[in-house]
C-alpha cells in the first residue's frame, strides 16, 4: 500500500477523521471522529438508522458495491488513507477482513470454504494445515473435523457462522470487521462466538457492531456509542454521528452523555 | 344462486378457453408423429436427398440433419460468450445507469425482430458482399443469422439468472479479498450455471427450429457434408428441407418433409424437456 506521511499514534491501527458518508443526497453520518486500538475489541452500539453498520463496511470499502454511497473524510488504516484513489479495495479487504450478519458459507465444502480466500491471495503452505488452524482458532475444528467435504450448508447457523469467521482467519487479516455476527444466532451460538471472539483478540483486532448491549459489555474493550439526530433544517430526516467513545467500562458505568445513559438503560433504541 | 352461476359459467368458460389453446399443440404433435414417424427409416439418416422426380425414391436428410448441427453449433459458438459476457455485464458491472437501461431495451427489441429480418440483415451484410473469403450462401452466414436470434434469449437468461445469486455471497467472496473478476468467475457464475444453461438450451431450441433467416443466408444443399470447406458453401437445414420438399408436387419428397418434421420436431421438444429438468434441478438445489 502507498504510504502517506500522516502520523497516527503507535497503537492505533484504523483511525477515522471527519468522516461523514452519505447514500446519494441522504446523509447516514456525519463527522466522525475515531481511533480504534490495536488488539482491542471494539464494538459499536446505537439504535437504528445511526448508521453504525455503514460505518463498519466503511472500514474495508465494502460500502464501494452499495450504488451511490459516498464517503467524505479519511479513514487511516496503517498510514494510509484507504479512500486514496491509489488504494486498490481488494487489497484493503484481504488486510481487514469481514464477517456478515448473515451467515454466508460459500455453496462448497468447508474445507473449500476456508481454501478459497487463501488460495485466491496466493497462500502455498499447507492448505490442510492452514484448514485445520483456521477451523481451531474459530472453535469449530472438533465439531467438523470429521466432514471436511461436507456442504458448508449442512452446518447449524451458529456453526455457519464460527465458519465464516475461520473462512476470514484463514486470508491473515489484521482486523476483522464482524456486522451484528450473533443477531441471527441463538443464545447458546452466540456464546460460543463470544467465546472465539475472546480467543481472536490475541492476534487480531476486532471491531463489531451489535444491537445486543449485554454482548458489548461482555466481549469489548472499547465501545463506541452513535446516535441519530433530526437535522437542523429539520424536514424530519435523522443523520448519525458518534455521540460517545470511551472504554466500554466507563461508556456503561458512567457515561458522560445523557443520551449514552438513556440509551444503555433501555429508554429508547 | 344467479351469482353462483354466473361463477360457474365463467369458471367452464375459462376451462374450455383452455383446453383450446393447448388443443393446436396436441394436434400438431400428433399429426406429425403420425405423418412423419411412419416415414422414418434407417436410410433416411444416412442417404442424401434425391432431385424431386415423378419415380424416383426421395433419399434421406443426411445432409440436412448434419447442416442443422453444424448450423446451430455456430450460433452457439457465437451467441453463448457474447450473451453471457453481456449478461455478466448488465447484472454484475452495470449500476442501473443509462447504458444499461439501453442496452436492456435492445435486447428486449432484438427477442421481437422477426426472425425474416436477422436473415435479410446478414443476407445484406455477408452473403450479398462476399465479404467471407468470398462465399456468398453459407454455413456460417446461417450461423450467424441464427445466432441473432439466440442472444437475446442467453443475455436475459444470464442477466437473471446472476441476479437470483444472493449479493451476500458476493459479500462473502469480497469479503475474503477476492477481485471482481475472481467473484464472478468461481462464486456466482457457478451458483448461476445452471439457470444460464437452461436460457442457453432454450435459445438452441428457438434457433433450431428458424426457417425463414436460413433461406437467406445458409439456403440449401442436396450434398453431404464432408468436410471443413463446406462451411463456405451452402448448407441444408432441416427447416429449410421441410420448407422446400413440402412444396414440391411429388409425393417422395412430401414424405421426406413430414419425416424431417418429426425430426425437428422431436428434438426440439426433448430439448425443451431437457431445459425443463434442468430448470427444476435447479430449483431443487437453492432451496437447500
Amino acid at each position: 500500500m502507498i504510504k502517506t506521511n500522516k502520523k497516527t499514534p503507535k497503537n492505533i491501527i484504523l483511525s477515522l477523521e471527519n468522516v461523514s458518508i452519505s447514500y446519494g443526497t441522504f446523509e447516514a453520518v456525519r463527522n466522525v471522529f475515531c481511533n480504534f486500538k490495536k488488539g482491542n475489541i471494539t464494538s459499536l452500539i446505537g439504535p437504528s438508522g445511526c448508521g453504525k453498520s455503514t460505518v463498519l463496511r466503511s472500514l474495508n470499502r465494502m460500502n464501494d458495491l452499495i450504488p451511490n454511497c459516498s464517503l467524505k473524510g479519511t479513514v487511516l488504516f496503517d498510514g494510509t488513507n484507504i479512500y486514496d484513489k491509489r488504494v486498490d479495495a481488494v487489497e484493503v479487504r484481504r488486510r481487514i477482513g469481514m464477517v456478515f450478519q448473515q451467515p454466508n458459507p460459500f455453496p462448497k465444502s468447508i474445507y473449500e470454504n476456508i481454501a478459497f480466500g487463501a488460495r485466491i491471495n496466493g497462500f502455498t503452505g499447507d492448505m490442510d494445515e492452514l484448514v485445520e488452524s483456521s477451523l481451531k482458532k474459530a472453535a469449530l475444528w472438533d465439531e467438523c473435523k470429521d466432514k471436511l467435504n461436507d456442504s458448508g450448508y449442512s452446518l447449524s447457523g451458529g456453526q455457519q457462522q464460527r465458519l465464516c469467521i475461520a473462512r476470514t482467519i484463514a486470508i491473515e487479516p489484521e482486523i476483522i470487521l464482524m456486522d451484528e455476527p450473533c443477531s441471527a444466532l441463538d443464545p447458546i451460538s452466540t456464546l460460543k462466538i463470544e467465546e472465539t471472539m475472546h480467543e481472536l483478540k490475541k492476534n487480531y483486532t476486532i471491531i463489531i457492531v451489535t444491537h445486543n448491549m449485554q454482548q458489548a459489555l461482555r466481549v469489548s474493550d472499547m465501545t463506541a456509542f452513535f446516535n441519530a439526530i433530526e437535522y437542523e433544517d429539520g424536514d424530519g430526516g435523522k443523520v448519525g454521528y458518534l455521540a460517545e467513545f470511551n472504554s466500554t467500562k466507563k461508556i456503561f458505568n458512567s457515561p458522560k452523555e445523557k443520551t449514552t445513559q438513556e440509551y444503555i438503560s433501555g429508554k429508547f433504541g | 344462486m344467479s351469482r353462483n352461476i354466473g361463477d360457474k359459467f365463467f369458471t367452464s368458460l375459462s376451462v374450455i378457453f383452455a383446453l383450446i389453446a393447448i388443443l393446436p399443440l396436441i394436434f400438431l404433435v400428433t399429426y406429425i408423429l403420425i405423418k412423419g414417424g411412419s416415414q422414418i427409416t434407417p436410410e433416411l439418416f444416412t442417404l442424401e436427398p434425391n432431385p424431386p422426380g415423378d419415380d424416383l425414391d426421395a433419399g434421406g436428410i443426411n445432409p440436412a440433419l448434419i447442416g442443422t448441427l453444424i448450423i446451430t453449433t455456430i450460433a452457439s459458438i457465437i451467441a453463448i460468450p457474447v450473451g453471457v459476457g453481456g449478461g455478466i455485464y448488465l447484472a454484475e458491472y452495470s449500476k442501473g445507469g443509462a447504458f444499461s437501461r439501453f442496452i436492456r431495451f435492445g435486447v428486449n427489441v432484438l427477442a421481437g425482430v422477426p426472425s425474416i429480418i436477422a436473415g435479410v440483415f446478414i443476407y445484406a451484410l455477408i452473403v450479398s458482399t462476399k465479404i467471407l473469403f468470398g462465399s456468398m450462401y453459407s454455413g456460417l452466414a446461417g450461423g450467424m443469422a441464427l445466432s441473432i436470434l439466440m442472444l437475446p434469449t442467453v443475455i436475459k437468461t444470464t442477466d437473471e439468472g446472476l441476479k437470483l445469486v444472493p449479493n451476500e455471497l458476493r459479500y462473502a467472496s469480497l469479503g475474503v479479498g477476492a477481485s471482481m473478476y475472481t467473484t464472478i468467475l468461481k462464486v456466482t457464475l457457478p451458483s448461476a450455471f445452471r439457470s444460464i444453461a437452461t436460457g442457453v438450451v432454450l435459445g438452441i431450441a428457438r434457433a433450431a427450429g428458424e426457417t425463414a433467416p436460413l433461406i437467406f443466408t445458409a439456403l440449401f444443399s442436396y450434398y453431404y457434408i464432408s468436410g471443413f470447406g463446406d462451411l463456405f458453401y451452402e448448407m441444408g437445414s432441416l427447416a429449410v428441407l421441410i420448407y422446400n420438399f413440402a412444396l414440391e408436387p411429388y409425393d417422395a419428397q412430401n414424405k421426406l418433409a413430414w419425416a424431417a418434421s418429426f425430426i425437428l420436431v422431436l428434438s426440439i421438444l426433448s430439448v425443451n424437456i431437457f431445459s425443463r429438468i434442468l430448470a427444476a434441478f435447479t430449483e431443487k438445489t437453492k432451496r437447500v
